[in-house]
């Protein structure tokens, strides 16, 4: 890794404090430095600003997912690691090469140590699974021999050793990704980007492909990047993450820490979709916004942190003096965290509600009043 | 019909398919790398040459829009050039292959747009080269539609070999329109319609069973 040089790189835009996902810079895999992409106006469409002051690094070995809403930049993003785009200014550094300094064939040569998966898989209809996964390697230039050799091999890696001869229209959409896959560490490629790859399967099959995905990371330590809209995703496969929005990181770090102390809307957003967190659609209808004569008071509280959910029910009874309903409860572990929510029914009226905000805000425990029912 | 009629079909037949074939043969020698530019040379693409692709696609429209029995007249200088006599079936080959090139490259143009621009951007992601990229995606890719346009080229060239008949080019068209018309023989038109309804039957026929062997996506549906 070239140490001196990143530590003497001017950074022009530098927004957000320069915490690194790596814990120090000679283990980044992949560094952005200063990084925007502007796309140009043309015709009557205006210029567009995919991405501003990107200031990050992915650690080596390491499986950061990039989650964001569609068109937040996602796709840009990862098509700057890979040198499939450009940046407008700033740097992008993998494996201590600066790929957007490359072009011709040095960027070629640069972009076989990059697999890349998509979402629709891209395999070329004409091809058998296997010559779809020695088309890098005829790209590359390998032998006849090698190519069958190493072929073998992948097609084992994934899982579809029997599926070798039949073309993809013949498989199903995780034999497909599986063909993805091995093709994209055909040429034993360090990074492998992720592209939406689980997004046209079902969870069944999305589990298997991520589950195979966290195999490959472990035992090859290929460094993963995966660019997905689900969280899920994230979640169960990431240890890192960057929440992307409107062209800019707003929050990146430990999986197990963003989601669990979510700070800006869209995490939160993508947390409440992730976890369900969500009213019953039952206690919904149920809701009035004025206190219910005998009824309950409606409190949502928020469980974030190992063992924030587990006493609070008793808590508050214990507290009030009232047995305390528990009305729904979504618990969730991410990164070894929970989270999730409860939604509690407090009996005893305006007084005994008060009491148990007050006290549940004294031990920092996020709630909320959702109204009242009876 | 006598045996004499009957040997000037067989020798007209033979006229047709020579012109036909060689025509085809050079026009898809010129077609197909030019519509392959033309595919890929648009703002943003593997060959990015707007420019070029402008001029091209003028002068492939322009060639398009002449009528084949103008074209034919008009490049009878072009044609003494290339062949050395302006008659005969040798030189109907001139004016059948500048026909047939414009066409062509229009239609492998649209073949080649039919390829999912999602496996340029992956083979790029592998660091595949543009002529890689042509010649291990683009083409094997495109290849049904590529067959069903040739084969509709030649079916064109068939109709087009009929019209050299007018500049002294022989071959089918030319025998019925000499003996068929101008000598009222309706038996001598009628054999020269079924020769040309049997050559291009066979030739879609075979065409298309090609693009069906060739044709990967369609299998188990």
């Amino acid at each position: 890794m070239n140490v001196h040089q990143s530590l003497t790189t001017a950074q022009p835009i530098a927004p957000l404090p320069s915490i690194s996902l790596a814990s120090d810079a000679s283990d980044a895999m992949i560094r952005f430095e200063g990084v925007s992409k502007v796309y140009p106006a043309y015709r009557d469409k205006p210029s567009v600003h995919a991405l501003q002051a990107i200031d990050f690094a992915i650690a080596r070995g390491s499986i950061t997912g990039v989650i964001g809403r569609s068109g937040a930049g996602k796709s840009s993003l990862v098509r700057l690691i890979n040198g499939l785009e450009k940046p407008s200014t700033g740097r992008v550094v993998v494996d201590g090469r600066e790929i957007s300094a490359l072009a011709g064939r040095e960027l070629r040569l640069a972009q076989r140590s990059i697999g890349m998966i998509f979402q629709h898989f891209n395999l070329l209809s004409s091809r058998t699974a296997a010559d779809n996964i020695a088309l890098p390697l005829e790209i590359a230039g390998w032998s006849r021999a090698d190519i069958a050799v190493r072929v073998e091999e992948l097609l084992a890696l994934v899982g579809i050793a029997d599926k070798s001869d039949r073309y993809p229209s013949e498989l199903s959409g995780g034999q497909k990704q599986r063909i993805g896959i091995a093709r994209a560490l055909a040429t034993r490629p360090n990074v492998l980007l992720s592209d939406e790859a689980t997004s046209a399967l079902d969870p069944q099959t999305t589990r298997a492909i991520l589950d195979l995905l966290a195999n490959i990371n472990r035992e090859l330590g290929v460094t993963i990047v995966l660019i997905t809209h689900e969280m899920s995703v994230v979640r169960q496969l990431a240890k890192e993450v960057a929440v992307i929005d409107g062209g800019h990181v707003v929050e990146r770090g430990r999986v197990a820490d963003i989601f669990t102390h979510p700070r800006h809307p869209v995490t939160q957003a993508f947390l409440s979709e992730a976890i369900g967190d969500s009213v019953p659609v039952s206690l919904a209808s149920r809701l009035s916004p004025q206190p219910v004569a005998g009824g309950k008071a409606v409190l949502r509280v928020q469980v974030r942190g190992t063992e924030a959910g587990d006493t609070v029910v008793a808590r508050v009874s214990r507290e009030l003096s009232h047995d305390v309903a528990l009305l729904s409860a979504r618990i969730d572990e991410i990164g070894g965290q929970h989270v999730g929510s409860l939604i509690l029914g407090i009996p005893g009226g305006e007084a005994a509600a008060k009491q148990a905000l007050a006290y549940l805000s004294q031990h920092d425990i996020l709630v909320e009043r959702l109204g009242y029912v009876a | 019909m006598s045996r004499e009629l009957i040997n000037l079909i067989v020798q007209a037949t033979g006229q047709s398919l020579f012109m036909v074939s060689v025509a085809a043969l050079v026009a898809t020698i010129l077609g197909l790398p030019l519509g392959i530019f033309l595919a890929t040379s648009r703002k943003g693409e593997l060959f990015a040459a707007p420019p070029a692709n402008g001029i091209l696609g003028v002068i492939v429209n322009a060639a398009r829009s002449t009528p084949f029995i103008i074209l034919v007249v008009a490049i009878i200088p072009f044609t003494r050039l290339i062949a050395g006599t302006s008659i005969g079936s040798g030189a109907a080959i001139v004016p059948l292959t500048i026909a047939a090139t414009p066409f062509i490259a229009r239609l492998v143009e649209a073949a080649i747009r039919e390829v999912d621009a999602g496996l340029i951007e992956t083979a790029s992601s592998f660091g595949a080269s543009p002529l890689q990229i042509v010649f291990k995606v683009l083409i094997p890719e495109a290849l049904p539609g590529l067959v069903l346009a040739l084969t509709l080229a030649v079916v064109s060239l068939l109709g087009y070999s009929a019209m050299v008949g007018a500049v002294g080019g022989g071959g089918l068209g030319d025998l019925g329109i000499r003996y068929g018309y101008q000598r009222f023989m309706p038996e001598m038109m009628l054999a020269v319609v079924v020769v040309l309804i049997a050559l291009v039957q066979t030739v879609q026929t075979a065409g298309d069973y090609l693009a069906r062997r060739v044709n990967r996506r369609l299998r188990n549906r």
